[in-house]
C-alpha cells in the first residue's frame, strides 16, 4: 500500500490480510489462493504488509478493550493516512469488527467479505467457475458464527458452493442453527474450559454425518478447528478441509 | 351495588399492590448502568410485530412453537374480554363493548375458541413439565422453586381459561333460559352448555357470577405474583423485544470511558474531553448487579427461563460450566439481594458479595466462544454475549485476571500486531515469489 500510494496509485481495495493470513500456515494458502483469485479478476487492491496490525479482535473479546481500542485507533489512522474506502476480508472476524465495530471509534469504510465479493462477481458474470473440477466431491459447509449469526451471511458461501458441485449437503445444524467450532471469543488462543468434550470434535461429528469428501469453511478460526477435528478422527486422508477460497482456486486452475 | 363496591375494593388491592411492585423494580432500575439509546422507533415497532406478535423466534422449534404462539395469541384476544370484565364490574354494566357489534362477535368468538385451545396447550406444556424429562428445563440453575414456579403459573393459567369457558357456557345458557339476545358468539360455550342443559334460571345465574368472580380474582391474582416469577414474561418480553438492540449480533458495545482514556494516552492534548475533575470514576465492565445496564436487568426480568439459549451454547452442549441462561437468572437473583439494600443504604453499601465469583464464576465466563447462538435463539431478544463480555472486561482491566495463554496474547498483540509471537517484518512471507499486483 505504501509503495501505490507513494507512485500516487490508489488502489479500489485494501485487502486485509489479517494475523492468520499472515502467519498461519494453512491459512496462508487461503490468503494466496484469494489473492490469484483477486489477480485473475483484475480486481484494483493492495495489500498493507507490514503496517497491517492486529484488528484487536482477540483482545476485545477477552475483555481488554483497552488494548483492543490501541489497535483500532492504529489502524483506523492507517487508513485514513492511505484514503482507505473500501476493505476486503478474508477473516470474518475482521470483517466484522471492522464493520460493526471500527465506525463507533471513527473507522467509516466499506466492508465486503470475500464471499460477498466472489458471490456478486459470479452473479455479475465476471467470475465464470469451471464446475467439472470439483464435481462429484460431496461438499459440506461449516458456518462461521461471525459471518453466520453475527452478520447474517448465509446465502451467498452457499450459492458459492453450489456452483462448484452438484453434490452440496447441508448438516443438520446449519445456517443460525450452526454450532460453533469453539474457537471464536479469544478461545483460539487458549486451552478449552473444562467440559465432556471440546467443541470441535462435537462439530466435527456433524461434518462427518454427512458423509462429505470436502469440507468447506469461511474462517481461518473454523478452518484450524475442522482441520484438528478431522485429524482427532483419523479422517485427514479421506476427507480434506478448504476454505472456500481455495476450492475457487482449484476450479480455476490458479 | 354491592358487587361494584366489593369489586372497587378487589381492583383497587390489586393495582395498589402492583404499583408497590413495580416502584421497586423501578428503583432497582435506577440503580443501573445506561445502555444505548432508544431510537427508531419505526423499526422497533417492526421489530416487536415480527418477534413479538408474528413469534417468529418461537417458531425456531416449530411444535412446541406453535402451541406457545396459540398461548400468546389468545391471551391478546382475552385480554379484550378482560378489560370488559373490569368495566362491567367497576360500573355494573354488562358485555359493555357489546356495541361493537361484529367485531364484537368476532373478538368472543375468537377468546372462546383460544380458552379451550389454550386449555389444551397448557395440559401439553404442564404434561411435558411433570412427565417428559426435557433437558433444556434442567441444569445447575433450574433449582426445585423454578420447577415449582412454572407448575403454579401453568395451573393458574388452566384455571383462568376454565372459568372464562364455565363463564361463558352459564352465560349462554342463561340468557337462553330467560330469552334473552345472547351478545357475541361463543362456538365452544354453546356446546358446552348443552352439555349441562336442564339447569334452572337461578342456578345457571349463580353459576355466571360463581365463574365471572373466579376468573375475574384469578385475573387479579395472577398479575400480582407475575413479577415475582418467571412468568413476568408475560408483560415483559413484549417491551423488551421492543427494546431488542437493533444492531447486528456479532457487534460489542464500544466503551466511551475507555475511549477517553486511549485517546488521552494517544494524544495528550485531547486531554480536555476528558471529564471535569472530581467526576466520579467508572468502573470497567460488570462485577456486581448494579454495573450491569438497564438493558441487561431488563432482560433478565424478562427471561422465561425456558432455556433455548442454554440448549444451543456450545460451550454448555459440550459439558462446559457456562450456561447462558444461569448468566441472565443470575444477574437478576443479585438484583433482588442486594437491590434493595442499595436502595435503602445508598450506593456504597456492600454484602461482602458480588455478581462475579459469588454467582458467576470466571470459568463460566472464559468458556464463551462469543458465538452469539443464544442470542440468537432467545424467542424475546435477550443478548447474553455483552454482559458475558462486560465481565470479562472487568477481569482484565480492574483485575488483570485472564488465563495465562490471554496475557500472553495481549502482550503479543501489544509488541508484535498479532496475537502470535511472530515479527511484522514478517508480515509478507505469505505473498513470497506470487505473481500478481500485490505491493
Ligand atoms: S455466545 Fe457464549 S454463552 Fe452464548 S451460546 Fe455462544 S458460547 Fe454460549
Ligand atoms: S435468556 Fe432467552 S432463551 Fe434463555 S432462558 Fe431466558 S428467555 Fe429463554
Amino acid at each position: 500500500m505504501a509503495d501505490l500510494f507513494g507512485r500516487g496509485e490508489k488502489p479500489e481495495y485494501l485487502f486485509w490480510v489479517g494475523c492468520a493470513g499472515a502467519y498461519d500456515d494453512r491459512y496462508k494458502k487461503v490468503a494466496r489462493a484469494f489473492t490469484k483469485i483477486l489477480t485473475h479478476l483484475n480486481v484494483s487492491f493492495a495489500v498493507l504488509g507490514k503496517e497491517e496490525s492486529c484488528t484487536g479482535d482477540p483482545a476485545r473479546r477477552a475483555g481488554n478493550e483497552m488494548l483492543y481500542q490501541m489497535q483500532a485507533l492504529q489502524n483506523i489512522e492507517l487508513f485514513k493516512m492511505y484514503e482507505v474506502k473500501k476493505i476486503i476480508t478474508i477473516c470474518p472476524h475482521c470483517f466484522n469488527i471492522f464493520k460493526n465495530e471500527y465506525p463507533d471509534l471513527g473507522g467509516n469504510c466499506e466492508v465486503i467479505s470475500y464471499v460477498q465479493l466472489l458471490d456478486k462477481f459470479m452473479d455479475e458474470g465476471k467470475l465464470k467457475l469451471d464446475a467439472s473440477k470439483l464435481k462429484n466431491n460431496r461438499i459440506t459447509y461449516h458456518d462461521p458464527c461471525y459471518l453466520g449469526r453475527s452478520n447474517d451471511i448465509y446465502d451467498e458461501p452457499r450459492s458459492i458452493l453450489k456452483s462448484l458441485t452438484t453434490n452440496y449437503v447441508e448438516m443438520d445444524r446449519n445456517k443460525s442453527f450452526a454450532l460453533c467450532c469453539g474457537a471464536g471469543g479469544a478461545q483460539m488462543f487458549k486451552e478449552a474450559e473444562k467440559g465432556n468434550k471440546e467443541v470441535f470434535i462435537e462439530r466435527t461429528e456433524d461434518a462427518l454425518k454427512t458423509n462429505p469428501k470436502i469440507i468447506a469453511t469461511a474462517c481461518p478460526f473454523c478452518m484450524t478447528m475442522m482441520t484438528d477435528g478431522l485429524k482427532y478422527k483419523n479422517k485427514e486422508e479421506e476427507i480434506k478441509n478448504y476454505d472456500i477460497a481455495e476450492l475457487i482456486a482449484i476450479s480455476l486452475e490458479l | 351495588m354491592i358487587k361494584q363496591i366489593v369489586f372497587a375494593i378487589a381492583l383497587l388491592i390489586t393495582l395498589g399492590a402492583f404499583t408497590f411492585t413495580i416502584l421497586r423494580i423501578i428503583s432497582f432500575f435506577k440503580l443501573t448502568k445506561k445502555a444505548f439509546p432508544v431510537r427508531d422507533f419505526g423499526k422497533r415497532f417492526g421489530v416487536m410485530m415480527e418477534v413479538a406478535f408474528g413469534q417468529t423466534k418461537i417458531f425456531r422449534r416449530p411444535v412446541i412453537g406453535f402451541l406457545h404462539a396459540l398461548v400468546f395469541w389468545g391471551f391478546c384476544v382475552i385480554l379484550i374480554g378482560s378489560i370488559e370484565m373490569v368495566i362491567d364490574g367497576l360500573f355494573g354494566t354488562d358485555k359493555v363493548l357489546k356495541f361493537l357489534g361484529l367485531f364484537y362477535d368476532i373478538i368472543m368468538a375468537s377468546g372462546d375458541v383460544f380458552a379451550l385451545l389454550i386449555a389444551i396447550s397448557i395440559l401439553v406444556f404442564l404434561f411435558r413439565r411433570v412427565f417428559l424429562h426435557i433437558k433444556r428445563f434442567e441444569g445447575i440453575e433450574m433449582k426445585k422453586i423454578s420447577h415449582l414456579d412454572a407448575n403454579i403459573a401453568l395451573s393458574i393459567i388452566l384455571f383462568l381459561m376454565l372459568s372464562l369457558l364455565g363463564m361463558n357456557s352459564a352465560y349462554y345458557s342463561h340468557t337462553t333460559l330467560v330469552g334473552g339476545t345472547i351478545e357475541g358468539v361463543y362456538p365452544v360455550s354453546k356446546f358446552l352448555s348443552a352439555i349441562f342443559s336442564g339447569l334452572t334460571t337461578d342456578s345457571t345465574l349463580v353459576q355466571y357470577e360463581i365463574f365471572w368472580w373466579m376468573h375475574i380474582l384469578l385475573i387479579f391474582l395472577f398479575a400480582n405474583m407475575l413479577p415475582y416469577s418467571k412468568h413476568f414474561h408475560v408483560f415483559m418480553s413484549v417491551p423488551n423485544v421492543f427494546l431488542s438492540r437493533l444492531e447486528p449480533l456479532g457487534k460489542l458495545p464500544n466503551m466511551d470511558n475507555v475511549t477517553r482514556e486511549v485517546k488521552l494516552m494517544m494524544d495528550p492534548n485531547t486531554a480536555f474531553a476528558t471529564p471535569a475533575a472530581g467526576a466520579p470514576i467508572e468502573r470497567f465492565g460488570v462485577k456486581d448487579a448494579e454495573d450491569a445496564s438497564w438493558k441487561n436487568y431488563f432482560d433478565s426480568l424478562a427471561c422465561t427461563e425456558c432455556g433455548r439459549c442454554t440448549s444451543v451454547c456450545p460451550a454448555n452442549i459440550t459439558g462446559k460450566k457456562l450456561s447462558p441462561r444461569k448468566v441472565i437468572m443470575d444477574l437478576r437473583a443479585r438484583m433482588k439481594e442486594k437491590g434493595p439494600m442499595l436502595v435503602k443504604n445508598g450506593k456504597d453499601y456492600t454484602d461482602n458479595k458480588s455478581l462475579l465469583r459469588d454467582y458467576i464464576s470466571e470459568e463460566e465466563l472464559w468458556a464463551c466462544t462469543t458465538c452469539n447462538a443464544c442470542a440468537k435463539e432467545c424467542p424475546i431478544n435477550i443478548n447474553h454475549p455483552t454482559l458475558i463480555i462486560d465481565m470479562r472486561r472487568y477481569l482484565v482491566m480492574e483485575e488483570g485476571s485472564a488465563p495465562g495463554e490471554l496475557k500472553a496474547v495481549f502482550s503479543n498483540i501489544e509488541n508484535n500486531g498479532a496475537p502470535w509471537q511472530y515479527s511484522s517484518e514478517d508480515r509478507l512471507l505469505w505473498a513470497a515469489d506470487l505473481e500478481m499486483n500485490v505491493k
